[in-house]
Order: C-alpha cells, then structure tokens, then sequence
C-alpha cells in the first residue's frame, strides 16, 4: 500500500516585500519553504507508515530547486521522493498542475496499490485550495477536503472515516479509499528530522519525472494546458482612514470624535 | 497598378524587456515563444534573442507584469515609412487582423453559454449568506452582459431557497431537489452541478469560497475542464464580455487580474462578507426550473455519519471565518486587563472578541514569554487574515483597537 503526500515549494510570503517605489516585489533574500499546509499532510502519511506499514511516497511539481524541499521530506521518514519537473510543465494554473500531480499518481498505483493521496489544504502562495480537488477529480477517489482527524482506518474493509472541519460545523464521514484527503493545520503535530536520518537522505536520489517520462501532451499541461490566463499583477491600493483627534495627549476628545463618528454612520445607537 | 511591386506589410516590432517590470513569474514568456528566442536568466527574468523574433506579440500579451514591450528596430521603422507612402498612395493594405481557425472555433464555442449563475449553499436548508451576496454582485454583471441572474438550488427539501433567491435578485432558480442531497458530499454535488451546466450552458458561475464552496468548485472545473478563480475580491466585465477577476496573491502582497480566455463557464469562489449584500425584496419573483437528480444514493461512496454543531461545543469551538463583527485587538492595547472592555463592546456588537498579537515579517517578536496573549497558533492566523478582509471601512464588521494595519499581509 502506498501513501502519497503532494507538497510544494512555496516563497515565504510573510517576508515578502514590495518595493515602495515601483511597487514591484522584491524577490531577492526571500527564502524558500515548504509549504505550511503541506507539513501536516506529509506528517499523515508518515503515522501511516509507522502504523501499518504503508509506502510513502513524496511528489511535487516545482522547478528544478523542489529537490532540496524533497530531501527534507526523505529525512522525515518518506520512502521515495519524485519531482516533477520539466520546462513544460511551467506556467501551469491549478488545472494543468492536477493533471501532472494525477498522472504521477496513477503511475504510482501501477507499482502498488494507492490507499490515500494527502494534500495541504491550500498554498500560502496561491491560497486556492484547488489542487487537492483536481486530483480526486481526475483520478476519481473520494474527495474529503479540511480533514482534522482520521478517526479510522480499517484495511480490511478498505474504509476510511474521517472528521471535516467546515464553517461553524464539523463532520464525520466515511468513504472507501482510495480516498485524496486535504488536512488543516490542527489534525498534527509534525515530526522534525532526527539527524541520522538527515544524513542519509543528504545521499539519498529524488527521482526526477520530467515530461520524457511522463509522456503528456502539451495542450494538457503547463501554460497551453491552463485554463486560467494572468492578465496583470499590481500592487494593492492601500486604503488609508481619517485620524481623528489625538489620542495620546487628549483621549476623551478623541473617544467623543469617533463616538459622533459611529453615531453618524449609524453603527451605534443611544 | 503595378502588378510586380511587392505588396509591404505592416511591421510588427520585436519584443524587448521593460528594465525592472519583471517580477520572475517562472519563465511564461519563455513558454510562450513559438520560436523559442527567450530564455531566462539566473534571476529568472529573460533574455530576448530578437533575431528570431517574429514580432508575434505572445509575451507581451502573456506577461503578468507588463515588463515586455515591442518596439520597432530602425530597419523596421524604414518599412513603415515605405508602408505609410503606400498606404497614402491608395494601395489596399489588410487592417484588420484575422482570426485564425482555431480562434475563431473557441469564440463559436464559448458564444453558447450564456447566463450569470449563483450557487447557493445550504446546510440542511439552512443557506450561507454568502449566497445572497453573490447575488449582489452577480446582478451587476448579467445587466453588463444582459443576460439572466440565476441560482442553482441543489438539496434535500430545499424549494424555499428558490424563492429567496428571488427576493435577492434572481429571475430564474434551477431546482434538484432529493434526499440524496441531504448531506453535502462532493460526488453528488458536483455531478449534479456539472450536469445542469452541461444542458443549460452558463458563461458564469459563482460560488461561496467556504470550506463547501471551495470543495464544490475544485471539483466542478476539474470535472468540466475550465477555469476557476479562487477568493475573487473584484469581478467586473471587459470589452470582450469576459469576466476579469481580481484577486488577492502572495498573501495578499499582490493583485492579480485572472481571464478564463478559451473554455466556459468562467468560475470565480468569494469569500463571505466580500461582496455587499442586496436588498431583500419579497415582491419579486421568477421561474423555477425542476430538474430530477442525476444521481442515485447507491452510486455515491462517501457517508456523512454526523454533523456536529460547534456552537453547541464551547467557546473556543466558534469559527472565526464564520462570526458576523470581529472586535480584534492588538499590541497597542498594551495589557491583557485591556481586553475586558473590548470584551465588552463585543458582547453589545453580538460578535466575538479575539487578543492575539501579530507577528509579521519578522518585525515584531511574539510577546508570548512576558505575559501577552500569544496567539501564533491556526486561529490567530485566520483572524489576522479576517482583520485584513475586513479592515476596510465599507465592510462595517470589523472593530480593531491598537492592530497596526499599515502594510497588509
């Protein structure tokens, strides 16, 4: 039984900053990171394999550097890393990218059985949460999206029963697997990396699976196989407010401003 | 007219870098190229070999940034003036560029669907407001386009629904309605959502980016093979009637406007509270259009076993995304006794209040060792999202007292 974990390389997006001049980003010094989202789902995948065994394999679709990103998932515990990567898969929305994260999937299964797909619930870079989707779609498994706890799991009868957080509720449902569950931070604490296993996975080989291997025809994949198209980026406007009196050296004149203010607005009433 | 003279063809420019315009979008110029002239350097901006440049304008037109410009060499400029004299002298010149086959398939293709379409969301008939202010928005747009607002009403003893999607602004409500629906599981939703799409062909649709919106939709586009738009905070329609969707990238550090160019129908999710929500008009009314399930029970793998309500389960169950007024509080409330009187004012608002103190880039160190509310975990993360959301006056839900909302994040 394999266990596949999808992680992506992500830019830290908290140390992003614009240039206040030309309002471009500045890219230089900003660091790469896995994907936060993703730790949790890897972590999932690994308890799988403590617990019954399973095979984990890590995949992602980046560019060449996701190799470091993947050895780091190797020093974890997982069994085989594969990087999808060749120039034609670049400029991919979520559409083109599901296609290639499926077909590598289904390529897995035809080595050993896949009982699970694990995905972050969305990017901090993209925040679409549509990934995770696109793959239980194409490959036709049980989505079960926002996943905070496998209750269980039972092998025999091939079922998984999971709780979903959602909006104010949560669920339990069950579904035979193959099942892609998407988790959300809460369901774990990952693990880190004992240094032993660093050290091995420091030798350890991530398989690459450029389109040679894959065998994809363009029009599905990349940006000719994207449905979406970026028509521009800008900078966000920023929209400032009204400073209204002074609050440090007279608060009680800037308390009855605002408190006018809201009376007007009709936020509060008396 | 002299038969042998060479007909001159308007130039059409090489293509050329705008000098710090590039923001290293991974090489879609690169892609792009039909005669592979660009490659990318090592900060991943390109190089532009213009001796194969056929002027074709694909980068320019692919760049997120507007960094890629054409521009005309002095050989090109010299055919231009020979083009202008020839034109002067009455020669008939081609203006208009043609569309080619293909192009021209895609837009005969995408001219059938019409419509602006709104899911509505429910949980046991119970609807996310979220709906009804997709509504809002989406009447804009079908007046833009002249086309119908209509709502797609999918659940277990849900024909209320459609009626209050009238009051809201539809004129048309396409109804399944059947206990297979009961529970939402992705399977059946988006098989029945897929199939009226398929018969009735909308250029739009619109759905919630709730944690179901956001399950629904993946799978919907996936399924019908188009583009999807996720936590659109800008939907408006340009000269080609197509839907600009603007969103929100980086972590908000940037915007981004989204096409769905070649398939339909165009999907964008929207977070709740994003949109304002129309008036509510009980006179008004429309047309319901039954549509039997296309799905049977034994068909669908997954079971819901239970539903849990998490305001019957503590304060600290409540969901942030799904509170009505956010009263926030940050370092500038200057200790934890502070919290009470925004307490306060968030007991009289009927909303919740959150401490929490922010930690962005790196510029502020989490106070949590002296004493402050330390909130690094998954919530405060949420709420910090929220606040920025929300930190816009016109939305009128969010109180912050002492946040720094200077440069969002």
């Amino acid at each position: 039984m394999i266990a596949v974990a999808c992680i992506k390389q992500v830019p830290d997006t908290t140390q992003v900053k614009t240039d206040p001049v030309t309002g471009t980003l500045i890219r230089e010094g900003v660091p790469f990171i896995v994907n936060p989202f993703d730790s949790p789902a890897l972590e999932e995948a690994l308890k799988l394999k403590d617990e019954y065994g399973f095979r984990v394999v890590v995949i992602s679709m980046g560019p060449p550097n996701t190799e470091v990103t993947l050895k780091k998932a190797l020093a974890l515990g997982a069994d085989d890393a594969v990087l999808l990567s060749d120039r034609v898969f670049g400029g991919a929305d979520t559409l083109a990218t599901s296609k290639v994260l499926a077909e590598a999937i289904s390529k897995l299964s035809q080595e050993d059985e896949v009982a699970a797909v694990f995905c972050g619930r969305q990017s901090i870079d993209g925040d679409t949460a549509q990934v995770g989707s696109g793959i239980a779609t194409r490959l036709g498994y049980t989505q079960l999206t926002l996943v905070d706890q496998i209750q269980e799991l039972d092998l025999a009868a091939k079922k998984i029963r999971v709780r979903r957080k959602l909006e104010g509720r949560h669920e339990v449902v069950e579904t035979p697997l193959p099942a892609l569950i998407t988790v959300v931070r809460e369901i774990n604490q990952p693990r880190y990396p004992t240094v032993p296993m660093r050290l091995i996975s420091g030798d350890s080989e991530v398989k690459l699976w450029d389109n040679s291997i894959m065998g994809l025809p363009t029009a599905l994949i990349g940006l000719e196989g994207s449905a979406t198209q970026v028509r521009k980026i800008f900078s966000p406007e920023g929209t400032k407010g009204e400073i209204l009196g002074d609050g440090e050296n007279n608060p009680d004149e800037a308390a009855s401003l605002l408190i006018e203010v809201l009376l007007q607005k009709d936020i509060i009433s008396i | 007219m002299d038969e042998n003279k060479k007909k001159i063809k308007k130039p059409r420019g090489v293509a050329r870098l705008i000098s710090g315009k590039c923001i290293a979008c991974g090489g879609r110029c690169e892609t792009s190229c039909p005669k592979d002239c660009i490659t990318m350097d090592d900060n991943g901006e390109p190089i532009i070999d213009i001796k194969d440049c056929i002027g074709c304008g694909k980068c320019v037109k692919i760049c997120p940034s507007e960094a890629i410009e054409m521009y005309l060499t002095p050989e090109e400029l010299e055919i231009l003036k020979q083009w202008e004299a020839q034109k002067a002298a009455g020669s008939k010149v081609e203006e208009a560029e043609e569309l080619t086959e293909e192009e021209a398939a895609i837009l005969a293709k995408i001219r059938e669907y019409k419509g602006v379409w709104v899911f509505v969301e429910q949980t046991g008939g119970e609807v996310a407001t979220v709906s009804w202010e997709l509504l809002g928005i989406g009447s804009d747009l079908a007046k833009t386009l002249g086309v119908e607002l209509c709502t797609v009403v999918i659940g277990d003893k849900v024909e209320h629904l459609c009626n209050e999607s009238f009051y809201h602004g539809a004129s048309k409500a396409y109804l399944i309605d059947d206990p297979v629906f009961h529970n939402y599981r992705t399977e059946s939703y988006y098989k029945a959502v897929c199939y009226l799409v398929k018969k009735y062909k909308p250029e739009i649709m619109l759905v919630g980016a709730t944690g179901l919106g956001r399950d629904l939709a993946g799978a919907v586009a996936t399924d019908l093979l188009t583009g999807l738009t996720a936590d659109c905070t800008g939907l408006a329609i340009d000269d080609k009637r197509f839907l600009l969707q603007t969103r929100p990238a980086f972590g908000g550090n940037i915007m981004a406007t989204i096409m769905t160019e070649r398939t339909r129908p165009q999907m964008s999710t929207v977070r709740p509270h994003v949109m304002p929500m129309p008036v509510r008009d009980a006179a008004r009314s429309g047309e319901v259009i039954r549509e039997s399930a296309p799905v049977k029970e034994d068909d669908i793998l997954a079971k819901v076993l239970e539903v849990i309500d998490d305001s019957k389960q503590g304060a600290d169950a409540i969901d942030v995304a799904a509170a009505e007024v956010i009263v926030a509080g940050g370092r500038g409330m200057l200790s934890e006794e502070n919290f009470g009187i925004l307490q306060e004012l968030a007991d009289a608002l009927g909303g919740c209040c959150w401490l929490f103190t922010c930690r962005r880039g790196g510029r502020i160190p989490s106070l949590g060792a002296s004493g402050w509310p330390d909130r690094q975990d998954g919530k405060a993360k949420d709420i910090h999202r929220l606040c920025n959301l929300w930190s816009d006056p016109a939305s009128g839900r969010y109180a912050g007292f002492g946040c720094n909302h200077r440069d969002k994040s």
